[in-house]
């Protein structure tokens, strides 16, 4: 097998983003992820939604879809189904997989397909120039909600937790090192894993900022947190304010989805051959 | 005395088992060489309301239902009150007396034959079974009424119920056949019999389970679904198939998740397909545009109702031309195909199939409840008379000399297409505008490339099928004519019928069915608009939408248009009627 290096996975698109957005944190620990994972390229197939993240797909060569705003985990779900073999991983923003893609979210984790999701949570709509989402805070003022946000913020973490999420995480894009460590260890995990990453907007969310991130979070590992305990890490799902863990909140061994589906356990489907199916047992019951 | 021509209606509440009992008693007709066209009526709920299913039997082929009744098994009084006036002359009806008593008086029919079969009591006391085995001791009694051979319900009694539930119902049916021969004189004006053809086996089938084989045989190997009448058939059929064909059935949280799955899906590599009807549509169309844009293979099959909205949820409409062929925002090219019957169900997936993969677009089979839901007796399908077709597809190992382009611009507007795990290549797409690679691009230039380069895949496949005379209409009738009918999808049956009956008549008319939509076979009807003495456009819409579309391409009006749009069906008498009235 190839080695792949950081160039490897480089393209020539020009990056759009703002000079210091969060989302540059999260593409180069994705990227350091795939090298220290030795992936080959052709094995790996990226999908992104609509966002300021979603221009991901530019920037990584390997394979991509970028698809609709909300719809990456359908999208993701359908390729990974097709062909096992391949090594899914969505990104999402924050807009799109709590907003507009909410459901989805709901089913993908209980489904347990065996892809990987990563959120670019900036707490903000940054792309149509900073309107709420449902992730920002309550009383968070912003274009659409210019005398503040009326309704609190969705928890993701511990909506994940309570729908038998099996990989269930946070990460930090101010801290690429760590959000490499999990993104490394989401895409080992077997099952459906997912990670909420504080991506600060540096343009339109003037309250979650760099700085006021780097305040509050602490690693979980580091407070010894046993992330094979799911109440506990329900318990840490709503720490918020002062002191906001990152890092694994829980993980556990399940069956995926498709264990449930043993008559397409073996070969991927994209390599079964199509001719010659006999319909005829098919034929024979409607006469 | 009546040989082999009946039209027989079974109903009651609903959960009472109707369309199962019409469905087993029009298929012991078809084992014995008949011809049988089967529909049901049913309502949006589970338990009471009524519920019907009418059995067209003949022994000449029947393409739809008959606007009468011969034959009324009634298992409640409400189906006799609301299909008396159905009922022809010296017609019959089955009734159990603990439901309703009967007589010429309070019907006010003095032709009618009367035959109380005491179902209930035979159920309960006899039988000792649950009274939803009244329906067999009907079948049972219609079938000694007919003096058709009462093995033959035994037989498809057999193969239809596990032992112990079909030695039950066998037992309940010769009680009622028993019932009816020992009380009633011979003196039912109607029979069946047993044809020479009986040996030549003929499936009896709807167009759900055609469309479910042919996606079978096509090689489809993902379907998802969210349930929607009067597509779940077809989702049911793919479910209880996909352990022995290796595909994967899912039912996902919504149509949205259905179509985007879907996507996922064929841009990995296989044949995929979904299913649903006008309102899931409606929340497909954003992940069709989608499709178009990332120029990916995939089949979606909608069963039209009566809209708008929730409509009418369990009845049929053509409501939905216009809507399927413009769905989605921006333009790019799609195929619309509208089947007419089972047969064209079948065939018309599997080449829908081909279509998608070899102009990496989305294809459309547009159907209704009276297609999808109707059972028909036909031939068996030849499974080899459409090959499979995947066009430009790389797998294994890409060899260009220069970096694989997913989008490459070509002289056809088709990128030879690789699909992801393909050793040397990088396949990226985008909803986004995009360049050959697929990265994102909002350059004017490209733009206009991409757009001309998608939109060309359209006319090389209108191309390819008149260079292969792939037929994108269908012509029926007599070359000269009084009139000549323009008609798409599931009006065909009663079209067909009504031709019969007008040529029993004298009067002769042709049909010309338009089997693509799009693209639009612009010149044969353009050729037939040039030939026709009349033109009548027969559709179950308000709007007339096919008129539409002829006017649309062919610059041309048609002359008549006859339009039902109650959520029914045509009848054959009455729209021979309605086509007389403009002759």
């Amino acid at each position: 097998m190839n080695v792949i290096t950081l160039k490897d996975l480089n393209t020539p698109e020009k990056n759009t983003w703002c000079p210091g957005c969060g989302n540059f944190g999260i593409l180069s620990a994705f990227k350091n992820a795939l090298v220290e994972l030795g992936v080959e390229r052709e094995q790996v197939v990226i999908v992104s939604g609509i966002g300021c993240h979603g221009k991901m797909v530019n920037h990584v060569n390997v394979n991509g879809f970028h698809g609709l705003h909300g719809r990456v985990l359908p999208l993701a779900t359908g390729i990974k189904l097709a062909n096992q073999d391949l090594t899914v991983i969505g990104f999402a923003g924050d807009a799109d997989c709590y907003d507009e893609g909410w459901d989805h979210f709901a089913h993908a984790i209980r489904r347990n397909i065996d892809i990987t999701l990563i959120v670019h949570d900036n707490m903000i709509l940054g792309l149509t120039t900073g309107q709420t989402t449902a992730t920002s805070q309550e009383g968070f003022k912003t274009k659409s909600t210019p005398f503040g946000s009326i309704t609190p913020a969705l928890n993701p973490v511990a909506h994940s937790l309570v729908s038998h999420g099996t990989f269930v995480a946070r990460g930090f894009a101010g801290d690429p090192k760590h959000l490499q460590s999990l993104i490394v260890e989401a895409i080992k995990h077997r099952g459906f894993s997912f990670i909420d990453v504080f991506q600060p907007c540096i343009t339109f969310n003037y309250l979650n900022t760099f700085q006021w991130f780097r305040q509050r979070i602490y690693r979980l590992e580091e407070a010894k947190h046993d992330y094979t305990d799911r109440q506990k890490a329900l318990e840490k799902s709503f720490e918020w304010g002062d002191r906001i863990p990152v890092g694994i909140f829980y993980r556990e061994e399940r069956p995926t989805y498709r264990d449930g589906l043993p008559h397409v356990k073996g070969t991927p489907l994209t390599k079964l051959p199509l001719e010659g199916l006999d319909i005829v047992p098919l034929l024979e019951e409607m006469m | 005395m009546k040989v082999n021509d009946l039209s027989v209606l079974i109903g009651g509440e609903a959960g009472a088992g109707i369309t199962r009992s019409g469905y087993l008693f029009a298929k012991a007709c078809v084992r014995g060489g008949l011809y049988a066209f089967g529909v049901n009526d049913y309502q949006s709920l589970i338990r009471g309301g009524h519920n019907f299913y009418v059995a067209r039997i003949d022994d000449e082929e029947v393409y739809s239902q008959i606007d009468y009744i011969d034959l009324l098994v009634a298992l409640n009084a409400e189906t006799v009150s609301l299909h008396r006036g159905e009922l022809v002359p010296s017609g019959g009806i089955i009734y159990d007396e603990d439901d309703l008593t009967l007589s010429p008086e309070t019907l006010k029919r003095e032709d009618l034959k009367f035959y109380p079969v005491p179902m209930k009591k035979i159920v309960m006391e006899e039988l000792k079974e649950q009274p939803i085995m009244r329906n067999t001791v009907a079948l049972g009694a219609a079938v000694a009424l007919v003096d058709y051979d009462l093995t033959l319900l035994e037989g498809v009694l057999k193969d239809t119920f596990k032992e112990e539930v079909a030695e039950s119902n066998i037992r309940a049916a010769r009680m009622g056949h028993e019932y009816v021969k020992k009380n009633f004189q011979d003196n039912f004006e109607y029979r069946l019999k047993r044809t020479e053809t009986a040996d030549k086996r003929r499936l009896f089938l709807t167009g759900n389970e055609a469309l479910g084989l042919g996606a079978v045989k096509a090689g489809c190997k993902f379907y998802a679904a969210y349930p929607m009448t009067p597509l779940t058939g077809l989702l049911h059929f793919m479910a209880a198939n996909d352990r022995e064909y290796n595909m994967i059935v899912i039912q996902p949280e919504g149509e949205i998740a259905a179509i985007n799955m879907v996507a996922g899906a064929a841009f990995a590599g296989i044949r995929a397909m979904t299913g649903t009807s006008g309102g899931g549509f409606c929340l497909m169309s954003e992940g069709l545009g989608m499709i178009g844009m990332t120029e990916n293979p995939v089949v979606i099959v909608v069963g039209q109702r009566s809209g708008p909205s929730t409509g009418l949820p369990t009845y049929s409409s053509q409501g939905d031309l216009r809507f399927v062929i413009h769905a989605s925002h921006g333009e790019f090219p799609k195929v619309v195909i509208a089947p007419g019957d089972v047969e064209e169900c079948f065939y018309e997936t599997i080449r829908a199939f081909n279509w998608a993969e070899k102009y990496q677009l989305p294809v459309i089979i547009l159907t209704d409840k009276c297609l999808v839901e109707s059972h028909m007796s036909v031939d068996p399908f030849d499974a080899n008379r459409v090959k499979v077709e995947r066009g430009t597809l790389l797998t294994g190992q890409y060899n260009g000399e220069e970096e694989y382009r997913r989008h490459k611009i070509t002289e056809t507007g088709v990128s030879p297409r690789a699909v992801p795990s393909t050793r040397g290549a990088i396949v990226r797409t985008n909803a986004d505008e995009h360049d050959e690679y697929g990265y994102t691009s909002e350059d004017p230039e490209i733009t206009t490339k991409m757009m001309d380069k998608r939109m060309r895949k359209l006319t090389c496949l209108a191309k390819e099928l008149k260079e292969r005379g792939i037929e994108r209409t269908k012509f029926y009738g007599p070359e000269e004519a009084e009139a000549t009918i323009i008609a798409w999808g599931s009006t065909k049956g009663p079209i067909r019928e009504a031709m019969k009956l007008l040529k029993q008549e004298g009067v002769e008319v042709n049909y010309l069915q338009v089997l693509y939509l799009l693209p639009f076979p612009t010149s044969v009807v353009e050729e037939i608009l040039n030939k026709a003495k009349k033109t009548i456009v027969v559709e179950n819409n308000k709007t007339s939408q096919l008129s539409g579309l002829i006017r649309e391409h062919t610059l041309r009006d048609v002359d008549y248009k006859i339009l039902k749009y109650d959520g029914r069906p045509f009848n054959p008498i009455y729209l021979s009627e309605r086509i007389k009235e403009v002759l």
